[in-house]
């Protein structure tokens, strides 16, 4: 999709359109009513900014936004703003994710402030996995905020230009804000109303952990249906790829709140190259997903199998032929230059 | 005590109740709290309500207690503070993503809320973001005061106030 207000210096803001809350490309394509696709950018344990381009151009044309994770399964990396904040330099559109866990809100206000200004149009509202998760279990987890206090703090910087302390900021953060959902997870009634809540506290899209078990995804939408949302949240529904039938395995055991169905794993094992039909699974899912009332867009999780996104979203055929922007797609070869 | 947390969420329906009579008690009992002086007061009441709602809810005395918004289930006992309900870690079996001896705080919560008449809509509500200089104060005594604030501003006001 091209907009004809697309500016010319990458990294510099669009207009933000009337009904708009960001200047982002993504909010744009999902209010377009276009289905998106958004990833995950694993961050380098490394200082080197060429690491962090490396991850990003593998998924060049085929996504409309890159989740930057926030020390995600409580490991640390490279910090998510930073993270951002490269990758806006050259126009991409990253999704900022925020976790509860590492930061109190003195430190999370201020990162929400700092994104902005570098370019930040989306940011993910998150509580984040427990320290017992990630190679620092010795460290202490802060939890100052959760996610739903977050995102109403997130929202009145926004809207009210207001700290949580009531002072106020002279310039606002135009930011997109959204949170995660685990439609698999417990109490299974309550967790639409739980989104719900959100969207109260100030969500606008919903990223969901991996939803393998489709019926499972059905009966949540229906609940979010009943709760009157849909139409008033964008809900893009979590996938990936599963490498074998022995990681699907470790993942449901060790990846919190992660479900996974025999069914699925069965299939896996059964196939002759397992890698190959867990990215079967996954086109197919993304395409069953396509057809649920109030899914939006698919969020295609690769943890060390980012290349294979390009692929699995290309066979979905869910973007129909749209290019979504990435640095030079609008830039002729060289040969091709009259000047 | 973890075992007696799970026994006052399974009678949360009467925990509830009887905390809507206390409640309306400690709002009665606020010239005397004033009389007394909050400040002189707090210390004591808050070594007793430690000890009341420490043995029955594990309290933690975050100072701002939403018991009756968690069907008697102290949200602080989360590993992660969680305010707002669970988070996307619960077990198959509904226990603790962090640990995974414990019950799911907000598990339990959400069966406590089945058991109060309007559990599962307060539950719903939004909670905003903890104060944490309320750590360690007295949240009876805190009721008692913002109860006769409300009830003194709407006798002042005279417009008809938003029911309480």
């Amino acid at each position: 999709m091209k907009f004809d207000d697309e500016p010319i210096v990458p990294g510099y803001p669009l207009p933000i359109l009337p009904g708009h809350t960001s200047p982002g490309r993504f909010e744009r394509v999902l209010r377009a009513g276009s289905f998106a696709i958004t990833t995950e950018l694993a961050p380098p344990d490394s200082a080197d900014p060429e690491d962090v381009y490396k991850r990003a151009r593998v998924f060049d044309g085929y996504v409309d936004a890159i989740n930057a994770t926030d020390g995600s399964g409580a490991n640390c990396h490279m910090s998510s703003i930073a993270v951002c904040a490269l990758l806006t330099r050259i126009g991409y559109a990253p999704i900022m994710q925020i976790s509860c866990r590492d930061r109190n809100r003195i430190a999370i206000q201020g990162d929400i402030l700092g994104g902005a200004a570098m370019g930040v149009c989306n940011m993910l509202c998150l509580t984040g996995d427990g320290v017992q998760a990630g190679d620092h279990p010795q460290a202490k987890p802060v939890f100052d905020l959760d996610c739903v206090s977050l995102l109403e703090i997130a929202r009145n910087l926004r809207d009210e230009h207001r700290f949580q302390s009531g002072r106020k900021i002279t310039y606002a953060p135009r930011v997109f804000l959204g949170a995660a959902e685990n439609p698999s997870g417990l109490p299974h009634v309550w967790r639409a109303q739980r989104l719900a809540k959100k969207v109260t506290a100030g969500a606008q899209f919903i990223q969901t952990q991996y939803c393998y078990d489709l019926p499972l995804l059905r009966t949540f939408m229906r609940h979010v249906e009943d709760l009157g949302l849909i139409g008033k949240i964008f809900i893009l529904a979590g996938v990936g790829p599963l490498r074998s039938a022995k990681t699907a395995e470790w993942m449901r055991k060790h990846v919190p709140g992660m479900h996974v169905p025999d069914s699925i794993i069965a299939r896996i094992q059964g196939a002759a190259d397992q890698a190959r039909e867990g990215r079967n699974i996954c086109v197919e899912l993304i395409q069953q997903m396509r057809e649920i009332p109030g899914i939006s867009g698919a969020h295609v999780m690769a943890y060390r199998q980012e290349e294979s996104v390009a692929e699995i979203v290309d066979r979905s055929g869910v973007l129909q032929g749209r290019a979504p922007w990435y640095p030079g797609r609008d830039t002729p070869p060289a040969s091709q230059r009259t000047a | 005590m973890y075992r007696v947390r799970l026994w006052s969420v399974r009678r949360a329906r009467g925990m509830n109740a009887f905390y809507r009579g206390f409640e309306a008690m400690l709002a009665r009992l606020h010239p005397l709290f004033e009389a007394l002086g909050y400040e002189r007061i707090e210390r004591p009441v808050a070594v007793v309500e430690h000890a009341v709602k420490g043995l029955l809810f594990d309290c933690r005395m975050c100072g701002q207690c939403i018991l009756s918004s968690s069907g008697m289930s102290c949200p602080m006992n989360c590993p992660k503070s969680l305010r707002n309900g669970p988070c996307g870690g619960v077990r198959a079996n509904g226990n603790c993503e962090v640990n995974e001896d414990m019950r799911c705080v907000w598990v339990e919560a959400y069966q406590g809320s089945v058991r109060i008449p309007g559990g599962v809509e307060a539950m719903s509500k939004v909670q905003l973001a903890v104060d944490q200089r309320q750590q360690g104060r007295s949240s009876w005594l805190r009721v008692a005061r913002e109860k006769a604030e409300e009830k003194a501003a709407a006798r002042a006001g005279g417009a008809p106030q938003a029911p309480a």
